[in-house]
Order: structure tokens, then C-alpha cells, then sequence
């Protein structure tokens, strides 16, 4: 991505120019019912980032990783994944993205395995019994994978969530509060998967928990009223920083 | 990754399956849909002071009222279980063909309201003395049938994403399939009451369906994307 292209409020991680881009958004906004959600952003994310996307409650957070995971349209600008324009190329675009919500969004009446195996279908994976198999084993559900989801505990079914989000090894990772019903351990386990695979993936989370945030990123993205307010690397930035706009942001509300 | 046409059936039968999978355990809509099916029949038994004079003009009306009344029990539920579970987005985030996805409602549904048929024509042919158990009720219900389901389908979509979708999804369906159940009701009449010159009913049935089909078919995408 060229960074001229984009506008003067363009942000940019702290990696250099020749890193292939993951994702570069030129002057998007959006719309809901005339209200801006995002206005204008600009920024560009380099292949294996590891991006926090902070801000408080309606920030635009959520839907940035909408129009990101192809499920909201920007109404204004441009969104390209690996080259990708979200809007046109969608279905290609959806082959190459991950998406781990705050809700697991499966069917409680299937199994963990069937759960997998029929998302193993729908991105078309031929070794889909075999993914399933090693995930499952590697989320540490292996004796429950002949369960109904329904009969899981919420950190189990979360767990399996983020086995389905990686079952089609996705180059661009997308996390809303994916801590959300997630105990130590398993919060622990989404960590590790990040980090294993931190070469070739990248991964865009949405967190409430500052802490966290900061501590499994390697770029902070701050939006603040549908606006970029800051973006760079995770280690220039204080929790009590991160605070301090939201509190800006909160009196500006008022 | 595969060809085109090879994952788009693979995906349309994935959601077939996973649907019926879901509701065989759930068992949530077909019992219903049976039961309500053999209730309006049985109701209009008794409200109608039907006798042998009247029986083949009123019988298949009745018939597909109970029908189509089923058929919006299941046909609300196909996307409004989805839209619940939030698991229609995660559908959607997957590389899915949108005509494969309505492909696989439209089949489904077609499957959970003819397994409610079968059940409903043999206590009709019972209750109204009719001799309607002949070879040619097949193409007359799987073509009404058809039309109903492709009607339904597409609007199960958009009531899905409003809150009185109960409400709305047979003041939807209703006027359009209008067509298409006077020639399924006319065509289950001539079975058991021919008429010398009637209008060919079933060649009605065929054009309404190609048309709601294909025009259900283009307008669904649209319709599940924001």
C-alpha cells in the first residue's frame, strides 16, 4: 500500500515500508440510519501485526471488524485485504479471514466435532476431519468432542469457537472481545495460538480488559468517537493513557 | 480448494444436512407443523356441514389452508433460528455461494413441510372420504408445495432481521402465493371431481414457480447482506 494514497490522518504500525500489507483502509466511514459510525479513517496494517483495538462503548470498534470480516459494507472509502477490496472480492476476502465474536455462534444441537466438520465444508477443506481432529485437540477438547455444544460450559464452547475461527488457517485474524466467558487458562491458550502462528498471521482484537490488550499486542489502534485518535506500538502506550481518552471521549458525550 | 460447481453443492448439502441434523435432535418444528396441519384439517371437518354433494368442492381448499398454514410455522423458523443463534453471520462470513444458501433453505424446507404432507394427505383422504391417494397428488403437492416454499424462503430472510417476524412473515407470503395455491387447490379439485375443459392448473403451477423461483432466487443475496 502506497502511503500516499491514503489521507493526511493516515496511521500507519511502526513496521517498515516493505512489509507486505494485511489490511490498508483509505478514508472509510460508515453509516447507520445517517449516523456515523466510523468517519474517515485511514490506516494500514502490515502481514503478522499484532493490533489491540481499543476505545470505549460505540467507539466503532465492532464495526470496523464488520466491515473488515465483510459483514458491513463501507458506506465511503476503501477496505482491501491482501489486496483485496472487502466490498468486491468479498467471498475471496472471507477465504483469508478469521472471526472469533464475544458470542460462539454455533449450533448447540451438533456436536464440537460436527460443528467443525461442517464449517470444514463450507470453506471447502478437504482435510477437514483431520483439522477438526487436531484442534479439538489442541483447544482441549478431545473427550468432548462427540458432545452437544449445548451441554458445553461457556469457556469450552468459547474454546471451540476459536477452533472454528482457525479451522481454515486464515491469514488475517479477527478477535471481538474474544476474552469474554474465557477463564485463565483459556485466555492463556488464545495467547499461545497468536503467538504460534504471530509469522504468517495477523490478528486485530477488540478488548475491555487494557491490560490484556496491551500485553498480547504489538500495535495499538485507539478509536475514539469513529475516529483514529491513536495508533502505534503497544509498548509507547499506558493503560492509564488509554484511560485518559476514554474519559476525553466520555465528557465529550455528555 | 475445489471447483465452483463442486463446492456449491457441497456447501448446499452441508446446510441440509446440518439443518436436518439440528432439528431431528431438536425436534422443535416438524411435530408442530404435523400436529397444526392435522388440526385445520379436523377443525374444518366439523366447522363445514360438509356432505357428499360438497365435500370435493371444499375438501382441497381445506387441504391447502392446512397446509400453508404449517408452512409458515416452519418456514419462520428457518432463518429466524439462525438470525437467534447469531450463526447466520458466522454463515455468512464463510465463503458461501448466497444462491447455495438459499438453495439449501428452499430444500429444507421443502423436506420438513413434505414430511408434514405425508402425514396430512392419508388423514385428509381419511376424514373427507376423498379419493385423492392417486399418483397424480404428487406433482400437484410438490409443485404448490414448491411455490410456497420459494415465496417463503426468500421472506423467512427478511422477517428474520425484525422483531414481530411471527407477524410478518405471512403478511409477506400471503397475497403472493395467492396464484399459487388457487392452482394447487384447482388441480387437487379436478383429481377428485374432474371437470370437462378445465384450465390446465398444473401449467399454472409450473410458470408461477419458475417465476417466484427465479426471481427469490436472485433477490435473496441482496436481501441476506446487508
Amino acid at each position: 500500500m502506497n502511503a500516499q494514497l491514503v489521507s493526511p490522518l493516515s496511521f500507519e504500525t511502526p513496521h517498515t515500508q516493505a512489509t507486505p500489507m494485511s489490511v490498508a483502509v483509505t478514508r472509510a466511514g460508515k453509516l447507520y440510519d445517517l449516523r456515523p459510525a466510523l468517519r474517515d479513517i485511514s490506516l494500514t496494517i502490515p502481514v503478522g501485526a499484532r493490533v489491540a483495538m481499543l476505545g470505549p462503548n460505540g467507539a466503532g470498534k465492532t464495526t470496523l471488524l464488520r466491515i473488515l470480516a465483510t459483514l458491513a459494507k463501507p458506506s465511503t472509502g476503501r477496505v482491501e485485504i491482501e489486496g483485496l477490496d472487502v466490498v468486491t472480492e468479498a467471498n475471496d476476502v472471507r477465504r483469508v479471514v478469521g472471526y472469533v465474536g464475544h458470542q460462539p455462534h454455533l449450533y448447540d444441537e451438533l456436536t464440537a466435532r460436527e460443528n467443525l466438520l461442517f464449517f470444514a465444508r463450507m470453506y471447502g477443506l478437504r482435510d477437514g476431519a483431520q483439522r477438526a481432529g487436531k484442534l479439538l485437540e489442541r483447544v482441549g477438547l478431545r473427550a468432548k468432542a462427540n458432545q452437544r455444544v449445548r451441554t458445553l460450559s461457556r469457556g469450552q464452547t468459547q474454546r471451540l469457537a476459536l477452533a472454528r475461527g482457525i479451522l481454515h488457517e486464515p491469514r488475517l485474524l479477527l478477535l471481538d472481545e474474544p476474552d469474554t466467558g474465557l477463564d485463565d487458562d483459556a485466555n492463556a491458550l488464545l495467547a499461545e495460538l497468536i503467538r504460534e502462528r504471530a509469522d504468517s498471521l495477523t490478528t486485530i482484537f477488540t478488548t475491555h480488559n487494557l491490560e490484556r490488550g496491551l500485553a498480547l499486542s504489538d500495535t495499538t489502534l485507539v478509536l475514539v468517537g469513529g475516529r483514529v485518535a491513536h495508533m502505534g506500538p503497544a509498548r509507547d502506550l499506558t493503560v492509564d493513557a488509554v484511560r485518559a481518552w476514554y474519559t476525553r471521549a466520555g465528557r465529550r458525550a455528555l | 480448494m475445489m471447483n465452483d460447481t463442486r463446492a456449491f453443492w457441497q456447501q448446499t448439502f452441508a446446510i441440509i444436512w446440518k439443518d436436518l441434523r439440528c432439528e431431528l435432535r431438536a425436534r422443535q418444528v416438524w411435530v408442530s407443523m404435523a400436529m397444526f396441519a392435522v388440526l385445520v384439517l379436523v377443525v374444518f371437518n366439523f366447522a363445514f356441514d360438509l356432505r357428499v354433494d360438497n365435500v370435493a368442492a371444499v375438501g382441497p381448499g381445506a387441504l391447502w389452508i392446512a397446509f400453508v398454514f404449517a408452512s409458515m410455522l416452519g418456514l419462520g423458523r428457518t432463518m429466524a433460528a439462525e438470525q437467534e443463534h447469531g450463526s447466520l453471520d458466522r454463515l455468512l462470513l464463510c465463503p458461501v455461494d448466497r444462491k447455495a444458501l438459499y438453495l439449501a433453505k428452499l430444500l429444507g424446507n421443502l423436506i420438513f413441510i413434505g414430511v408434514v404432507e405425508v402425514i396430512a394427505v392419508p388423514v385428509f383422504a381419511a376424514i373427507y372420504s376423498l379419493p385423492i391417494l392417486t399418483g397424480m397428488i404428487v406433482p400437484i403437492v410438490l409443485l404448490g408445495t414448491l411455490g410456497v416454499a420459494a415465496v417463503g424462503t426468500l421472506f423467512s430472510a427478511v422477517a428474520a432481521n425484525t422483531r414481530a417476524r411471527e407477524v410478518l412473515l405471512p403478511l409477506l407470503v400471503f397475497p403472493l402465493i395467492v396464484p399459487v395455491v388457487i392452482g394447487a387447490v384447482k388441480a387437487s379439485q379436478a383429481l377428485v371431481s374432474p371437470v370437462p375443459n378445465d384450465p390446465p392448473w398444473i401449467g399454472l403451477l409450473i410458470a408461477f414457480d419458475v417465476i417466484f423461483l427465479s426471481i427469490s432466487a436472485i433477490t435473496f443475496p441482496y436481501v441476506i447482506e446487508e
